[in-house]
């Protein structure tokens, strides 16, 4: 893997929402830390995963990536160059180089509008594919690319199942030939059977392509299936940064250990029940992160050391970047 | 063992603006005290319809059900409605979903678990209150008796999800029924509440239906498995036995399309072709037959009925694929 050209790189990126009491004098008393210091870099033509738990910043990090949300500090690059503090009209470029897939099928398509105009949509803001009948036949090509019936160009959403819904927003999403798609849960809102049809098209649409795919998910079987490389958020900051298969075969993080000791398998053979490790307790609260280590809390293998300093994330053995002072032996979680 | 749960021929339709659905379609199982009972399905397979039927919670004017539920050897369908009063959170308890709107938020933890107790049995505010805090730390929740007068929106999803199951099981129920009871939740609180039901059912002896779409958690709590497909059981067997053998094209569809962590990432993922039909005009014949790989001329035709797979086998399966040709890899 080449580090020298990424395409998206994010430095000591920091997302803090501030919390306020007040109507007319507002007064700031506290901070939800949603993204608190992570650094990586996310090379051409790879799938990247983004893993955690409800609260862990993830879909904040995709959010500053889109420059949806314009981050408290640190900075954001896309080919090189920074957009961390880019106004609306310097941002256009990335708006039609990066695009998004959102989780919610239904509430990401505008109910009064047909699939057709919902496709057609980039190209006009973009202003491309000026002439009517050009733009409708672009619409047609990208329905029949993503396996919807082109007939069904002046159907509105509600007359579509929740996996043709995800494959509308895929269709707008590659409109413009981005560089960059970034998917947010795109597949947790379907039925298992639909799941896999929708991955396999993002995995089909990269290849063809040639799209950076950052692929955000809680659901870890999904995540090792699509990724390269894989970081692991809790409570704000990356624990992991590792190889998919690596991280799956050898989590070095104790958070990433339980992480994959809680996933059930379908197989009673090997259930897990009463055997796993489980972890004890819920996420803190990101507005009050525990000093030091912010998993000390819930951690099975916790220290006095844990919770007074923080443990930066550095390189191991075998090149998985971990943030721990205790990091896990390699070992095979199969076994 | 005689059952303590027996569904026969549970037919379920609901008349709409658009028509009738037929949610459940003849549906016949059995639970066994003690034992868990797991039921898979895609969203519109009926398998959520069937249980709240059962609960007697689908009783509308636009409702038609047929067929019996035998719960200690009386028709739960053919209850009264006071009667049934007095089975819901005693004999037969029921956990939902979401565990935020399945709390009443204007009332204390504690309110909502002494009234759960009061209405069935006769013990006095106090007393109950005692028991509450004794159930609250049964589900796991430390300082039971200062959470007691906490309102559910202090309580993180987990949690609350703790308190329900608390609730369902302060009456002893003798049937647990478990609609979901983890999908809301985050994997590793998931964990910690799988691993809870699974001690408090060890410990209590309570017989449960799990009702789920994630295989991976039917495979570690369930004895028995039915796979739902448009209000039908299409097959059903020990769990061992259905994830080791799966006979019908459905169940093997679902195994194939999930990605697997115990399996080796190369191996592409198998989604089942088009999507669930719909349930106002289900199709003819086997419903499964328009996505199914291995559909023949019979399959529109003919309903398959759920038989044995093989002569004298507890596995069943309803399909009119013969055993040689079913075992066939697709």
């Amino acid at each position: 893997m080449s580090a020298a050209d990424p395409l998206v790189e994010v430095r000591d990126l920091e997302m803090h929402f501030p919390l306020t009491r007040g109507v007319i004098f507002q007064r700031q008393y506290g901070a939800v830390r949603a993204v608190d210091g992570v650094s990586f870099s996310v090379d051409r033509g790879e799938t990247f995963g983004i893993v955690g738990e409800s609260g862990c910043g993830k879909s904040t990090t995709g959010r500053l990536i889109m420059r949806l949300l314009e981050p408290t500090a640190g900075q954001v690059f896309f080919e090189g160059e920074e957009i961390t503090h880019l106004g609306r009209r310097q941002l256009a470029p990335l708006r039609r180089d990066a695009q998004m897939v959102f989780q919610d099928p239904y509430s990401s398509l505008n109910p009064r509008k047909t699939v057709g105009s919902i496709i057609a949509e980039p190209f006009i803001i973009h202003r491309e594919a000026r002439d009517a009948e050009e733009r409708r036949k672009e619409v047609r090509e990208l329905m029949d690319r993503v396996g919807l019936n082109p007939e069904h160009y002046n159907r509105y959403p509600h007359q579509f199942s929740g996996g043709q819904r995800q494959r509308i927003g895929v269709a707008r999403a590659i409109a413009l030939k981005p560089k960059l798609l970034v998917a947010d849960e795109p597949v947790s809102a379907l039925d298992v059977s639909i799941q896999a049809q929708i991955i396999n098209l993002l995995q089909d649409l990269q290849s063809e392509l040639g799209l950076t795919l950052i692929f955000i998910a809680h659901d870890l079987s999904v995540v090792r299936h699509m990724c390269d490389r894989i970081a692991v958020m809790y409570l704000g900051k990356v624990v992991e940064l590792a190889e998919s298969e690596r991280c799956f075969s050898e989590p070095r993080h104790p958070y990433t250990g339980a992480l994959l000791a809680s996933v059930p398998v379908p197989d009673p053979s090997i259930s897990a029940v009463g055997r796993r490790p489980v972890l004890k307790g819920d996420v803190p609260s990101p507005s009050a992160p525990p000093p030091g280590c912010r998993f000390h809390t819930r951690c099975p293998k916790a220290q006095p050391l844990c919770s007074q300093q923080e443990p930066p994330l550095s390189e191991l053995t075998g090149g998985s970047l971990a943030a721990c002072h205790f990091p896990l032996e390699g070992y095979s979680s199969s076994s | 063992m005689s059952a303590l749960l027996t569904v026969n021929d549970l037919k379920v339709s609901f008349n709409t603006e658009d028509g009738v659905v037929h949610a459940v379609e003849g549906v016949s199982y059995e639970v066994e005290p003690g034992k868990t009972l797991g039921i898979v399905g895609e969203s519109g397979s009926g398998k959520t319809v069937g249980t709240l039927t059962i609960m007697g919670l689908t009783r509308a004017a636009n409702t038609q059900i047929s067929g019996q539920a035998i719960f200690d050897g009386e028709d739960l369908l053919s209850a009264s409605e006071q009667q049934m009063r007095a089975i819901r959170g005693d004999e037969i308890a029921m956990i939902f979903q979401d565990p935020l709107s399945s709390l009443h938020p204007f009332f204390t933890i504690g309110a909502q678990l002494v009234e759960a107790i009061r209405v069935h049995n006769k013990v006095s505010k106090a007393a109950a209150r005692t028991r509450s805090a004794e159930l609250l730390t049964m589900v796991g929740l430390s300082d039971a008796r200062d959470r007691l007068s906490s309102y559910p929106h202090e309580f993180s999803g987990g949690m609350r999800q703790r308190v329900m199951i608390a609730m369902a099981l302060a009456n002893e129920p003798r049937l647990l029924i478990a609609d979901e009871p983890t999908t809301a939740l985050d994997v590793t609180v998931q964990a910690q509440i799988l691993e809870l039901i699974a001690e408090l059912q060890a410990e209590t002896g309570t017989a449960m239906i799990i009702i789920t779409h994630d295989l991976g958690v039917v495979a570690e709590v369930a004895d028995e498995i039915a796979v739902m497909y448009a209000g039908r059981i299409v097959e059903q067997a020990s769990a061992a036995e259905l994830f080791a053998n799966p006979q019908h094209p459905y169940t093997r569809g679902l195994l194939a399309s999930i990605p697997r962590l115990d399996r080796d990432r190369s191996s592409g993922l198998d989604p089942i072709a088009g999507r669930p039909p719909s349930l106002i005009a289900p199709p003819s014949g086997c419903a499964f037959h328009p996505r199914c790989p291995r559909a023949f001329d019979r399959c529109p035709a003919e309903l398959p009925p759920l038989e044995p797979a093989a002569a004298g086998s507890e596995h069943l399966v309803a399909c009119l694929l013969s055993p040689e040709e079913r075992s066939v890899k697709q």
